[in-house]
């Protein structure tokens, strides 16, 4: 019978089937941070259980940390208790902890891919939604919570239901200046926020084919907020490509076995989906949300829609709560909003191709007078990378902030935080009420719009500035 | 951690009917970052349930007389969306929630309300509706009745909601995941032993040591 790709690989996982769709799953990546790790780990001391292969397991502090440049892991003083315990609880077990200022520190979804711990076919766990982003290697890959990350840590293994099944097939050649992230926005407006609620989503089609693998991590990042705890691109040559020589990954004669086994991982002609989807790019614009939910997206040069047009009374609601929250007024074309802030970073956009997106359009120009423009590169090795190709140059030269890594004002966890009514555009995933700081307007968008938006002072439509 | 065993929750039901309300809204991240934890009760919901200058909100739900202290949610599609945090699920609890009834769930939060002993009891959006109706007009309580897998509105009509079967079982006995799943500890020692052979690259670059990264 034909298998999909999630198929294959929840198979090839399973300890023991529980039946009606339940399984005990064999976990063979656990990524640990300080936020979601200390209270797991604590969970087994008090039990006085150990962790069962440290060997699988990697930590690295990223949520609560400050990304100052100087900053250690106890410039931030609420999160100095969760690098401390993260730190020691790591140690004391042997598990892989890669700290500040080393190369393999970073927000756990930019270090897994980067130093090989993902690999195609494998099953991937971390303490956070963004996790199915590792899916972009064609890992099966999700967030779970502190309990379920206890059970990871103590068995390596987790009772899970099989989902549902969703694919989206992307069609039609985007045109210049649309990036991965404006392909999952328009996605995410097409579609709806609960599109994919319940099940795992498969990314496929020419353009998935043709794109890099930093594109696909940044398409995959975006899945959680469809609903998909999952998401999957099968891995081809150019993830093969991508693996070969990274630090975790496989190497020589054992490389070579690996990827013939990969070469299995793709879903079979015929399989079949519970929901499929066909999406066509080829006139889709850069995109910008305008309201709080990811999906309430538009392209740049669109206005913001009026309430009054909503096609049910719930919509019609929360379009007018989204639109007193942001500060906007229906009707209006997006681009004439002012902007306070801008952040490029986070595990959707701070990888090298992302900071080279937004400096191709901050070279040579000045950020806007009263806008507040940070740079957060995703992972030490990004960041040094980054800087030996001088684009910290670039972007300090323009007025920006060159930071450290870390999640930073993605999710305001580390004190970093836009303040009550500020606009910002933020190349992030979530645009919730008070994500970014209490009363903060977050306008998701990508590298090379959040870059324009801040030399214009407004958010901005970057083909303009190309 | 071994659980409060779920059998029936009775009380007062709060509609919070808007769609898609996320683990940020029901608790923000930096108040989970604090690891103490002992005001969540507090920081629940707090963009919704209280002004900017911290003052309370008369019209957010569960700040009216007849709601406070409600045992029940009765919420809008997609309740909990986002991120993983299980903290969420705490403060809910710590505001005395037991049970959240909804369409459907963020599905990672979904799981997370299972780690804790609280019920998210999925029903058809047009029980839903008529539940939210009941709620917001009535002053009488709502029954959510694991054993049966029913929900008993307050007007005492019987919604069946869906539950699978383990999971009802861990609820009812306040079963510990970990417990059972390390009784299965010689098949994963055997299952590893197999995918060391089948699968040796998972096996061999992961020292956990800093030679991994030579």
């Amino acid at each position: 019978m034909p298998q999909t790709l999630f198929d294959k690989i929840w198979e090839a996982h399973v300890v023991r089937d529980f039946g009606e769709g339940w399984a005990l799953l064999h976990i063979d990546r656990n990524i640990v941070h300080d936020l979601s790790g200390p209270p797991s780990f604590k969970e087994l001391l008090e039990r006085k259980l150990p962790v069962r292969n440290p060997e699988l397991s990697f930590a690295t502090p990223d949520h609560a940390v400050s990304t100052a440049r100087g900053r250690s892991g106890e410039s931030f003083p609420m999160g100095a208790k969760l690098y401390g315990a993260l730190k020691k609880a790591s140690g004391l077990a042997g598990i892989r902890f890669f700290d500040i200022g080393e190369e393999g520190h970073g927000i756990v979804h930019v270090m897994g891919p980067e130093l090989g711990i993902v690999l195609p076919g494998a099953t991937l766990v971390c303490g956070d939604s963004h996790s199915c982003t590792n899916g972009g290697l064609g890992a099966l890959a999700f967030g779970i919570g502190s309990s379920e990350s206890s059970h990871v840590l103590a068995t390596q293994t987790l009772r899970q239901k099989k989902p549902r099944q969703m694919r989206i097939l992307f069609e039609g050649k985007p045109g210049a200046g649309v990036s991965p992230k404006d392909i999952i926005l328009y996605a995410l407006a097409r579609l709806g926020v609960g599109a994919a609620v319940g099940c795992a989503l498969e990314f496929a089609g020419e353009v998935i084919r043709e794109m890099p693998i930093e594109g696909r991590l940044t398409v995959c990042n975006l899945s959680v907020e469809f609903g998909a705890k999952y998401s999957l691109v099968a891995p081809d040559e150019t993830t093969f490509a991508y693996l070969k020589g990274r630090p975790y990954a496989p190497k020589g004669a054992l490389y070579d076995e690996a990827v013939s086994a990969w070469r299995a991982l793709f879903t079979d002609q015929g399989a079949s989906f519970d929901r499929e989807e066909v999406i066509d790019l080829s006139s889709i614009a850069p995109m910008v949300s305008w309201g709080t939910s990811p999906g309430q997206t538009i392209a740049v040069d669109a206005a913001v829609p009026d309430p009054a047009d909503a096609r049910d009374e719930a919509t019609r609601a929360s379009y007018a709560a989204a639109l007193d929250y942001m500060g906007l007024k229906a009707g209006m074309p997006i681009s004439e909003a002012p902007i306070d802030w801008v952040f490029i970073g986070s595990c959707a956009n701070a990888r090298l191709s992302d900071l080279r997106e937004a400096a191709s359009i901050a070279k040579g120009r000045r950020v806007a007078k009263g806008v507040t423009a940070w740079v957060v590169p995703g992972s030490e090795s990004v960041r040094r990378a980054a800087q030996a190709e001088g684009l910290d140059r670039i972007f300090l030269d323009a007025g920006f902030e060159w930071r450290e890594s870390g999640c930073s004002m993605c999710v305001a966890a580390n004190g970093e935080r836009v303040p009550p009514k500020a606009r910002i555009v933020s190349t992030t995933n979530r645009n919730f009420v008070g994500r970014q700081g209490p009363g903060a307007r977050t306008h998701l968008a990508s590298p090379a719009t959040a870059a324009a938006s801040a030399i214009l002072g407004r958010i901005a439509d970057p083909r303009k500035l190309a | 951690m071994n659980m409060e065993p779920f059998t029936q929750v009775r009380g007062i039901a709060a509609p919070l009917m808007a769609t898609n309300i996320d683990t940020d809204v029901i608790i923000r991240i930096e108040r989970l970052a604090d690891m103490s934890r002992g005001n969540l009760a507090k920081y629940a919901f707090e963009a919704l349930r209280y002004s900017p200058e911290g003052a309370e909100n008369p019209s957010f739900i569960l700040n009216q007389p007849a709601f406070r202290g409600s045992p029940i949610l009765v919420a809008g599609a997609n309740f909990g969306c986002g991120s993983s945090r299980e903290g969420a699920v705490s403060a809910l609890l710590a505001l005395g929630i037991r049970c959240v009834i909804s369409s459907s769930f963020g599905d990672i939060f979904y799981g997370n309300c299972f780690q804790n002993g609280l019920l998210p009891a999925v029903v058809s959006e047009e029980a839903l509706a008529s539940l939210a109706r009941e709620s917001s007009s009535s002053q009488k309580p709502t029954t959510v009745d694991l054993v049966r897998r029913i929900v008993i509105s307050p007007e005492g009509v019987e919604i069946p909601f869906a539950i699978d079967a383990l999971r009802r079982q861990a609820l009812l006995e306040g079963l510990d995941d970990i417990g059972l799943t390390l009784k299965s500890s010689s098949e994963i020692d055997a299952w590893q032993a197999e995918d060391r052979k089948r699968r040796p690259w998972i096996w061999t670059q992961t020292m956990g040591t800093k030679e991994g990264l030579a």
